[in-house]
């Protein structure tokens, strides 16, 4: 970015909106500027060496077109991170980068995966679904069936339940946001709401709840209560404007919106409407959370208001004095995200973050804040308050409700704390 | 478009509220063939429903686990790479808590329903319904929930009733 331009503002004419140097949020739209934040530490000071003639690529004729696109070969670092096992290795997740990325939509080869046996290679002209149980009529329908009905489309986050799990942590973990949160994307999904279908096979008066069933190699099911589905769930047939991508769920997965993600069946080739859950694997022996009192949260389906400051962060490092733009993703499975406040004092002294639009129920939210670095020992955080008053907790209330053991669900807030050399390390503060 | 009867009510909705009630298909699904209806159904509910003829003693299960489960899930269903099934040392609210199939899982229904779809993870669906009958029995005798000669069957099985039945809160209440 162009320092000059930076250095232009002079600080008296900020206005301090609280401790640690955090300044008004309207800044960068009061002085006119055009700020990215894109390069946090990634600047080299030194100015290039190099004389003012024609660049190479500016000397000879680019690559032809392509069929599809990728990223630039400069980019080759921005991947997600696989953790899997070792003897299965279709069994275990990979993390989206959040730490790498803008905006607010995760790239579709970037969006996060939770597989238990591998991506499934699903021929779309074999696939089926299936509605069945509780039900007038027991109803298939073929891919090319379902891309005939009227569709929807949402921006939607998706967040798996066990997303951040490291914080539980006695000790800070010490690793990239996207390592440590990126089991949350966000997408453009587009799809048949599944209301359409279901009303088309006809729900009989005893159905509560849809037992849903995935095409892969684990064929896990799960219970969904009837009234999400028919509230706002969507077949996903699109991510992103193409078909779903295969670890994604191609050619058809659910989408439940502020759900946990496992709710969001990949593959899907089955619902089956009961009056009960069917206490599958995944709703019983996991995704449930042990409290202190030896009791388990069992159906704790919403993923609760979150947000994490994204620049500076991590891996990160300062290497200038001055103007600098906090920015960040906040999200909530109960809505739309209200307001994000931020403090670079510990939370002693907090102030409001500007909202970048689009600001839409269940989806990423991205916050930004100016504030002036002078070389101070700062920790950053922020914190998330969705349109129903929830507030994001900090670490030690949540765990004053729910134990240290719970594994799923954790929403706490984050810290960054950054020393004058500028190194940034994840806190418990 | 005209056949959507209320794509109207998109525009009337805010961009990214869904209106689905509204909306009408085209009427496309094509009625089930019972054939298709017995062979995709495998859910297993608590109360028994969808369990298979078939039944599998604790002993025999050993055989079925020895062949099938011991390279990943280890001896007695400990020790191994994957998840521990057995074996707890001590309960709950101890500091970590020891979660297994013995102390945790609420209902021994869902040993079967997962085992039959998921296992094991190198060929799974291969396992007759005998043999996930006897494996479940198996690892209900390793949490020492029955005997070793104990049996499994569309009957037995969800008639036990696991040490952590009542362990659950259940945090969802749907509107009547």
């Amino acid at each position: 970015m162009p320092k000059q331009l930076l250095n232009a503002v002079q600080p008296s004419a900020e206005i301090e909106a609280a401790g640690g140097g955090l300044l008004d949020r309207r800044l960068f739209l009061k002085q006119g500027l055009i700020f990215t934040a894109a390069t946090w530490g990634a600047i080299n000071s030194q100015t290039a060496k190099a004389g003012f003639e024609r660049e190479s690529w500016t000397k000879q004729p680019g690559k032809p077109f392509s069929n599809y696109g990728l990223p630039s070969d400069y980019e080759k670092k921005v991947i997600r991170w696989i953790m899997a096992n070792d003897d299965a290795p279709g069994n275990g997740v990979s993390w989206t980068p959040l730490h790498e990325l803008e905006g607010i939509v995760t790239p579709s080869g970037l969006h996060f995966e939770r597989h238990h046996n591998g991506v499934p290679a699903i021929d779309p002209v074999r696939h089926r679904l299936l509605i069945h149980g509780l039900v007038k009529r027991s109803l298939t329908f073929s891919v090319s069936d379902l891309l005939q009905y009227p569709m929807q489309s949402r921006l939607c986050f998706i967040e798996c339940g066990g997303n951040s799990n490291a914080g539980w942590r006695s000790e800070p973990i010490q690793t990239q946001v996207g390592y440590f949160h990126g089991m949350a994307s966000c997408s453009e999904w587009t799809g048949v709401p599944l209301s359409v279908v279901l009303q088309e096979a006809g729900i009989k008066g005893r159905a509560k709840w849809i037992v849903a069933e995935g095409s892969d190699a684990s064929m896990m099911n799960i219970s969904l209560p009837l009234d999400k589905a028919l509230d706002d769930c969507l077949l996903a047939l699109y991510q992103n404007g193409e078909r779903l991508r295969p670890e994604n769920g191609y050619p058809l997965r659910l989408l439940v919106p502020g759900w946990e993600g496992v709710l969001n069946v990949k593959w899907l080739r089955r619902l089956n409407l009961a009056a009960k859950p069917v206490m599958a694997r995944n709703e019983t022996a996991k995704y449930t959370e042990l409290l202190p009192s030896g009791k388990a949260r069992q159906f704790s389906f919403v993923m609760e208001p979150k947000s994490v400051i994204t620049h500076p962060s991590f891996g990160h490092r300062l290497d200038r004095h001055g103007l600098y733009q906090i920015s960040g993703l906040a999200w909530s499975g109960r809505g739309k995200i209200a307001k994000v406040e931020v403090s670079a004092d510990g939370g002693k002294s907090w102030t409001e973050a500007e909202l970048q639009e689009p600001v839409l129920p269940q989806c990423f939210t991205r916050f930004r804040i100016p504030w002036r670095w002078q070389g101070q020992d700062v920790v950053l955080k922020s914190r998330a308050f969705d349109e129903t008053g929830e507030v994001q907790p900090e670490r030690s209330e949540l765990i004053a409700k729910r134990g240290r053991h719970g594994y799923f669900h954790y929403n706490a807030i984050v810290s960054w704390a950054i020393t004058e050399a500028g190194e940034i390390s994840h806190v418990y503060l | 478009m005209s056949i959507f009867k209320s794509l109207l009510c998109f525009s009337l909705g805010s961009a990214n509220m869904v209106v689905a009630e509204e909306l009408i298909g085209p009427g496309l699904g094509i009625q089930a063939p019972p054939a298709m209806l017995k062979q995709w159904n495998r859910d297993v509910f608590p109360d028994g429903a969808g369990l298979p003829l078939g039944r599998g003693t604790a002993r025999e299960g050993e055989v079925v686990y020895r062949a099938h489960c011991i390279g990943c899930h280890g001896p007695e269903g400990r020790g191994g790479s994957a998840e521990e099934l057995a074996g707890a040392e001590h309960s709950l609210i101890d500091d970590p808590p020891d979660k297994t199939i013995g102390t945790y899982w609420p209902y021994a229904t869902t040993l079967f329903d997962f085992t039959r779809r998921s296992m094991p993870l190198s060929n799974p669906g291969s396992l007759t319904d005998d043999q996930v009958y006897a494996v479940t029995a198996y690892l209900l005798y390793l949490n020492r929930i029955i005997g070793p000669d104990g049996e499994m069957n569309a009957r037995s099985l969800p008639a036990v009733v696991m040490p952590n039945r009542d362990g659950f809160i259940d945090n969802y209440r749907q509107d009547d």
